[in-house]
């Protein structure tokens, strides 16, 4: 017999997003830094890692350690299926169609150079036009430059607004017969403002112009899926999803990756070499030349298997009221200016005084145990938009709190008076 | 806090606000353009040398507080110095800055004269190149190096 009182508990979508649970899962933010707790809000540079992440990493070197795809013994079969395991789980992750889509690279500025040299180097020519946006980092800007100048192709650039919004009227009219390439961002680094992606990759694909998508900052943020948005590319860094360092995925549409030589030469990225000629292995791994870093993509997996336990409309919720929060309390700072103001935004907040520096700001702020960016950000064209040096840049993460919102505007206030 | 307060003293802040010096000049006979990466920060240095003396300089650019205090006050140092002197001087100043005691052995902060006002940089590591960067860029002007000077 059923009882009256039965106690009905909520399903765990609908829990309460418990940032005290989260923030216990990453033991570097138990520290403090001159003498104050770290209040960590530079995670637009690199996300702090959980615990299992470390624990992931660690065990791999302990337990597993061995050579992909070559060993016949036990311990390189076991390495193969976990760095094999962690494909998919990326491909999960991103919903790519296939796992020979996923390619493992060293980050984002690798995938971008990877596309740039071998799709570009094949398939633009002298004339041949490629656009970016006016809001990338240099790691999109950069290569595109190094390919225009090897083929002799031309950059163009959609302007930004002053909101840091893409000017999509112009964009459309920068689309022509010559446009072969363009890559944007999903989330701006500087500004943070969210790119509509899948209306530039639909007005490109109306001309049959391939789109690169950097999600570097998108990753961590948003929930990407590569069908949905219909791009062609797209690429993250490990780091920034709770991930380690030196590892990242490019995520290509098959029948791409397979019209494109590959981007370097070595081991693992053929079937077979003789001197007068080598047969290309299959997707993906004929742009995995070398040994790759087989303990970044199994804790990158890691990190991405963390995050798909936490619920992706909670993390919005709670970095959306940060950011919201975060702006409102910045916007009452007298002489402070938010640059970066889009509609769409993920948890950025850049921001200048006219009478102080920001790198002024950011050693004042790390005295107080608040660690931010200060500088240009690798946007300088950013920079140059909006008429200002440098920014300082706060970027949230699923692990802050209101809280340290609280301490950053202390600190500034300190900045104040110290410049008063 | 004690180290942030040795950090922006008075004087800094002061030559922040109002820098010396801070200018173009018509009759500059050398000039050189510095330039930090890391941060953007950049500066011109411009000389009036006669007869290996600095008769005249000046500066003028963008970057923080410590960047431009540190270009305001050498130029106030560096004014009426032989090349020889200013040279000297860049090396004191260097070794002030990275905490190496100078070549005496003394502690870092001697024979720099007023600029030892700039010794809590060295408590900064990250702040090092703001306040070397018009040093790095008088530097490569009194060589009569045509490149940018870089702090990098």
């Amino acid at each position: 017999m059923k009882v009256a009182h039965e106690i009905i508990t909520p399903p765990p979508s609908a829990a309460v997003w418990d940032v005290n649970q989260i923030r216990r899962d990453f033991p570097i933010l138990k520290q403090k830094v001159h003498g104050k707790p770290l209040v960590y809000l530079d995670n637009g540079a690199t996300s702090q890692k959980p615990q299992i992440v470390i624990d992931t990493l660690s065990r791999y070197y302990a337990a597993e350690n061995s050579n992909i795809h070559r060993g016949v013994h036990c311990l390189s079969e076991r390495a193969t299926e976990a760095y094999e395991g962690a494909r998919r789980t990326l491909q999960r992750f991103i919903n790519a169609g296939s796992e020979q889509e996923v390619i493992f690279v060293r980050g984002t500025t690798e995938a971008i150079n990877l596309v740039a040299q071998s799709y570009g180097r094949k398939f633009l020519k002298q004339g041949d036009e490629i656009i970016v946006s006016a809001m990338e980092h240099h790691s999109n800007i950069v290569p595109w430059q190094m390919l225009c100048e090897q083929v002799g192709a031309r950059l163009r650039v959609i302007p930004i607004n002053h909101d840091g919004e893409l000017v999509l009227d112009e964009y459309r009219r920068l689309l022509n017969e010559k446009t072969k390439f363009v890559s944007v961002t999903h989330v701006s680094n500087a500004l943070g403002s969210i790119v509509p992606v899948k209306d530039i990759v639909r007005s490109a694909h109306e001309r049959n112009v391939p789109v690169f998508v950097d999600g570097a900052q998108a990753a961590p943020h948003l929930k990407v899926d590569v069908q949905d948005l219909g791009c062609d590319f797209y690429a993250f860094s490990g780091h920034k999803v709770f991930g380690p360092t030196g590892v990242g995925i490019l995520y290509g549409r098959a029948d791409l990756l397979e019209a494109m030589p590959p981007y370097q030469g070595g081991g693992d990225m053929i079937s077979l070499v003789t001197f007068e000629k080598t047969h290309y292995n299959v997707l993906p791994y004929k742009f995995e030349a070398g040994t790759p870093h087989i303990a970044g993509g199994i804790g990158l997996a890691a990190a991405i298997d963390y995050l798909s336990g936490l619920d992706w409309t909670q993390i919005g919720a709670h970095e959306r009221d940060l950011l919201a929060y975060g702006t409102s309390a910045l916007s009452s700072i007298e002489g402070l200016r938010i640059i970066g103001t889009a509609k769409e935004k993920a948890g950025v907040i850049s921001f200048v005084f006219d009478h102080i520096h920001a790198h002024d700001v950011g050693t004042i702020l790390d005295q107080e145990g608040v660690a931010v960016r200060a500088g240009h950000h690798c946007a300088m064209p950013v920079m140059q938009r909006f008429g200002v040096p440098a920014t300082t840049r706060a970027s949230f993460a699923l692990y802050n709190t209101r809280e340290e919102i609280d301490v950053l505007i202390r600190g500034i206030d300190r900045a104040l008076k110290v410049f008063k | 806090m004690a180290e942030l307060d040795e950090l922006y003293q008075e004087v800094i802040l002061d030559h922040n606000k109002s820098p010396r010096n801070y200018r173009t000049m018509a009759n500059a006979n050398r000039k050189a353009q510095g330039y930090n990466p890391l941060c953007g920060d950049q500066v011109a240095v411009y000389l009036h040398l006669d007869e290996g003396v600095i008769k005249d300089i000046s500066f003028q650019g963008s970057g923080c507080a410590i960047s431009k205090a540190s270009a305001s006050l050498m130029t106030a140092e560096l004014k009426g110095k032989t090349e020889t002197e200013a040279k000297a001087l860049f090396e004191n100043v260097h070794r002030m800055l990275t905490g190496e005691p100078q070549e005496n052995g003394r502690d870092g902060a001697q024979g720099v004269g007023k600029l030892a006002i700039l010794s809590g940089v060295c408590k900064f590591p990250a702040r090092v190149k703001c306040a070397s960067l018009a040093w790095h860029t008088v530097n490569s002007a009194l060589k009569g190096e045509a490149d940018v000077a870089s702090t990098e």
